[in-house]
């Protein structure tokens, strides 16, 4: 691979998008990821309309461009794996509609739930927040977990996708699985959050909230990885060179070997599992010193460990098919051409410092904790 | 192969989710815009009531802006669950914009809208302002790169079929950039958008003024909005014009949709400012015409002609034939890349592939080489979109359109002259007005997208072959889902506008001393 990355530019945009790809999974986890935990506790930490409210105005100022982390990744990878995008997007339909109809009630639960005082109201938005920030984690952590085991899809001669399973299949025990790890670190990153801007008692709680899914994580990834390793793998058996445009079509992949082969070829590899464990540990004990700030680093850091993990046992896999395995879909096959990449890396490199440092400053500026008595003089709030 | 009833819902859906998408929208880009005004006027005159109406209507804004965000993640994610094959085919091209779209623009909408609600306290008068302005160039900036996208769907340029990926590719960005049915779209979209917003301003302060309520504060606000509407009206028809002139030379059968023009005319043409065109029989079974108009209006002469539909048709069916060994020769590379007679034939007929598509609906098992004359006849037929919705939709937007330009005119006169506080057959009207643009809105939308069909990219992917190939109960289920969630979300939201609306601004300053009449009615 050392010398394929030195000498052609296609391939070399190819694993570029594929990392951009694991750091928008990671941008999602990590701030989407945040703001749903905090709905997904919310009715645990705000005993009262007010303590709940503290919740939702540490995160009010700001989840309207962490969301954007979730339209970016829809986006790009439309743009940079169009293959990959049609294929999983139709091939998880109806789960991908459970997705969106859970998280389309997200903004108007922001929005809308403060703008009246009747409790009846509010109580109704209270679930749609636990809704919207429960279920879509779980089906973020399900899609990855399902596609980690391959998918039921082939292709016909124009390259028209044809998913064969049912969507009861989707919901398979370890899908499940990845699908409790990803609310498991959601909850973790909303606690952490706010057990470091919120007041007490919500802060307090938050803490207690985010220590439980921090170990709830711990034990479920480690479940995972002793379940992943008596899952079978996908290997190419011969397929066009890398650096050359292609389409599934020409290639042969089998079934075979470990999930985890890539491990046993690279030893190296297990210190990505390793970064998520430390991460993981760490962040825990860092929330147990209320040391908020650098446990909400850990966790991200966790974020970064398990998506490495998952992608480095994949590679060069995308989404493997299960009824097909030689119309599976690799880094080398799905990609969008040489020019499309490039400009977009293009753009991605001018853009992302600017979106960073202006979502840096945002943080700066609503600074400092949130208490009961902010939120109720105030008539902007939540 | 083809399940016709799966194609037609996944359009419905389509269009149920983008027409309940595009109702948000432009009210949000408009509104932006006519904020950051109210705040630039609040911080160079230091004026407290100008800082009162941003915050209220920035109220409004929020209330609408969590629906367009709601549905404009259901349209983004919609490519890829319902069409499927549209998205790998041109997701190299099509993607692009979209991605720039949330890179460029809608990250820097969504931080900053958050700065602009809680901000207030902690950001000093000219940062707020900053915030604001960013907020605006944000959500224009996002209806730029959509358009841009949605202007490849219209008028394909930068791309160009690659045999060996079996889709579009780009060739240059900055064609696709460039795209004159962009530019063009782009302003329209973004105008309608100012149009809109500042009638949904007008209409409130007037209903205020109605009731006798918040004077000072509807004054102004109806004269900043005025005179921001009749700029943005002028500028929508203007537009409008140019899009229709870009429009008969890219997208002739849109043309002969939206001016039910079903046989050839000598110049100069006339126009239909009324008919009941018939699909089925090919005419108008009744039509009002103008003489010389049509050639005037979108040729801007009077010895230019358009096509019309029979014309488009003989043309497509010559395109199809042209098209049927493009699609053989694309199977045969399909299984061998390095086939080069396959090659060589395909590139010879590659520029009609898409209407080799278009038959390939009709043919058995979707092999083109046993399509008939009369599969033929009936995919040329499909070329042309349904004339019924195209031509009236347009009528809609166009009318409305002249009676927005004209009310804002009024509307600017009056409260330049001081009348509008006085008028109340005026101020009721306004009130009336409000529908006028999310109708035109919606219309302008019909004509745009439906007189695309039957492509889903002009000349190159018909729409049957866009859709994923999901069952007919998935596709019920979905939609009945949208369908009932939407109307949920729909009736809140008007809900919480008018609860807004009726409760009004919170005066924080003692309004100016009402006079006259007004005074003794409140």
């Amino acid at each position: 691979m050392e010398q394929l990355l030195a000498t052609d530019p296609f391939v070399l945009l190819k694993l570029l998008w594929w990392g951009l790809l694991g750091i928008l999974l990671i941008g999602i986890g990590a701030m989407v990821g945040m703001d749903m935990g905090v709905g997904t506790i919310l009715r645990y930490v705000g005993r009262s309309d007010t303590e709940r409210r503290v919740a939702l105005n540490v995160i009010g100022p700001h989840w309207e461009g962490n969301q954007v982390w979730f339209i970016l990744g829809g986006g790009a990878i439309f743009a940079a794996w169009p293959l990959v995008y049609a294929t999983a997007f139709s091939g998880f339909y109806i789960v991908m509609l459970v997705l969106l109809w859970s998280m389309i009630v997200r903004p108007l639960g922001f929005e809308y739930r403060s703008r009246l005082t009747s409790t009846r109201w509010r109580n109704v938005w209270d679930a749609m927040l636990f809704i919207s920030g429960l279920v879509p984690m779980l089906v973020f952590g399900a899609a990855v977990g399902n596609v980690l085991q391959g998918v039921p899809f082939h292709f016909d001669w124009r390259l028209v996708s044809y998913y064969t399973g049912s969507f009861i299949a989707l919901f398979n025990p370890f899908a499940l699985l990845c699908g409790l790890m990803s609310v498991a670190l959601a909850v973790y990153m909303g606690g952490t959050r706010l057990a470091g801007s919120a007041g007490d008692p919500v802060g307090a709680r938050a803490r207690r909230a985010a220590i439980a899914g921090g170990l709830a994580a711990i034990v479920l990834f480690t479940i995972g990885g002793i379940w992943a390793s008596t899952i079978e793998g996908y290997r190419l058996v011969a397929a066009p060179d890398p650096a050359l445009a292609q389409t599934p079509l020409h290639q042969t992949a089998e079934r075979g070997g470990s999930l985890l082969g890539n491990y046993a070829l690279h030893p190296w590899l297990w210190a990505l599992p390793a970064l998520a464990y430390g991460a993981l540990i760490l962040g825990v004990l860092a929330n147990l010193l209320r040391r908020a700030g650098v446990a909400w680093w850990l966790g991200a850091i966790a974020w970064v460990g398990v998506i490495a993990t998952v992608g480095a046992a994949m590679f060069p896999f995308m989404m493997p098919s299960t009824t097909d395995p030689s119309h599976s879909l690799t880094v080398w096959n799905s990609s969008s051409s040489l020019r499309t990449l490039a400009w977009m890396l293009g753009f991605t490199l001018v853009l992302m410092p600017l979106i960073v440092w202006y979502t840096a400053w945002a943080f700066w500026v609503m600074r400092g904790k949130v208490d009961t008595s902010e939120v109720e003089s105030s008539d902007h709030a939540y | 192969m083809v399940n016709d009833l799966v194609v037609d819902l996944s359009r419905w859906q389509f269009a149920a989710t983008a027409l309940y998408h595009f109702l948000f929208v432009p009210l949000t880009i408009g509104l932006t815009v006519l904020l950051a005004v109210m705040e630039t006027v609040y911080v160079t005159t230091g004026r407290v009531i100008y800082k009162q109406m941003a915050q209220f209507w920035t109220k409004l804004l929020l209330i609408n802006f969590a629906l367009g965000v709601a549905t404009g993640l259901t349209m983004e994610f919609q490519f890829g669950m319902n069409w499927s094959f549209y998205s790998s085919f041109v997701g190299d091209t099509f993607g692009a914009p979209l991605a720039i779209e949330g890179l460029m623009a809608f990250f820097l909408e969504s931080t900053f809208i958050g700065l602009m609600v809680f901000g207030w306290d902690r950001l000093t008068k000219a940062q707020h302002l900053i915030v604001t302005y960013f907020v605006a160039i944000g959500s224009n900036l996002s209806a730029l790169w959509i358009l841009v996208a949605n202007s490849f769907m219209q008028h394909p340029q930068g791309a160009s079929f690659n045999p060996v990926t079996m889709r579009m590719e780009l060739d240059s960005f900055g064609t696709l950039f460039f795209n004159p049915d962009a530019q063009a779209k782009f302003v329209h979209t973004v105008l309608a958008g100012y149009v809109t917003a500042a009638i949904f301003v007008c209409g409130v302060s007037a209903w205020y003024m109605l009731k006798g309520r918040h004077l000072d504060f509807a004054r102004r606000s109806f004269r900043i909005a005025a005179v921001f509407g009749v700029l943005g009206s002028a500028g929508v028809v203007t537009l409008g014009d140019a899009l229709g002139f870009v429009g008969a030379r890219v997208q002739p059968t849109k043309l002969v949709a939206m001016e039910a023009l079903w046989t050839a005319e000598e110049a100069p043409m006339s126009f239909n400012v009324i008919a009941f065109p018939s699909q089925a029989e090919q005419r108008n079974t009744f039509a009002i015409q103008v003489p010389a108009v049509l050639s005037l209006l979108v040729t801007h002469s009077l010895d230019g002609t358009v096509p019309a539909a029979d014309e488009l048709e003989a043309a497509a069916r010559d395109r199809i034939r042209n098209g049927i060994p493009a699609v053989q020769a694309m199977e045969r590379l399909s299984a061998d890349p390095h086939d080069a007679e396959a090659l060589a034939q395909f590139n010879e007929h590659s520029r009609d592939v898409g209407y080799g598509f278009l038959v390939q609906r009709y043919a058995p098992d979707g092999d083109v080489s046993r399509v008939t004359e009369n599969d033929i006849a009936q995919a040329g037929r499909d070329a042309i979109p349904d004339v019924w919705i195209v031509f009236w939709s347009f009528r809609v937007m166009v009318g409305f359109g002249l009676l927005m330009l004209a009310y804002t005119v009024l509307a600017t006169l009056m409260t330049l002259s001081g009348r509008v506080e006085r008028i109340r057959w005026f101020q009721m009207a306004s009130v009336a007005m409000i529908a006028v643009p999310f109708l035109a809105c919606e219309a302008g939308w019909l004509v745009a997208e439906v007189g695309r069909q039957p492509w889903s990219v002009y000349e190159i992917l018909p729409t049957w072959l866009s859709a994923s190939t999901h069952s007919e109960t998935y596709m019920i289920f979905s939609l009945g889902g949208f369908v009932l969630l939407y109307t949920i979300f729909a009736v809140v939201e008007i809900f919480l506008m008018l609860y807004f609306i009726r409760k009004g601004p919170e005066d924080h300053a003692p309004e100016a001393a009402p006079s006259g009449r007004l005074a003794a009615a409140t």
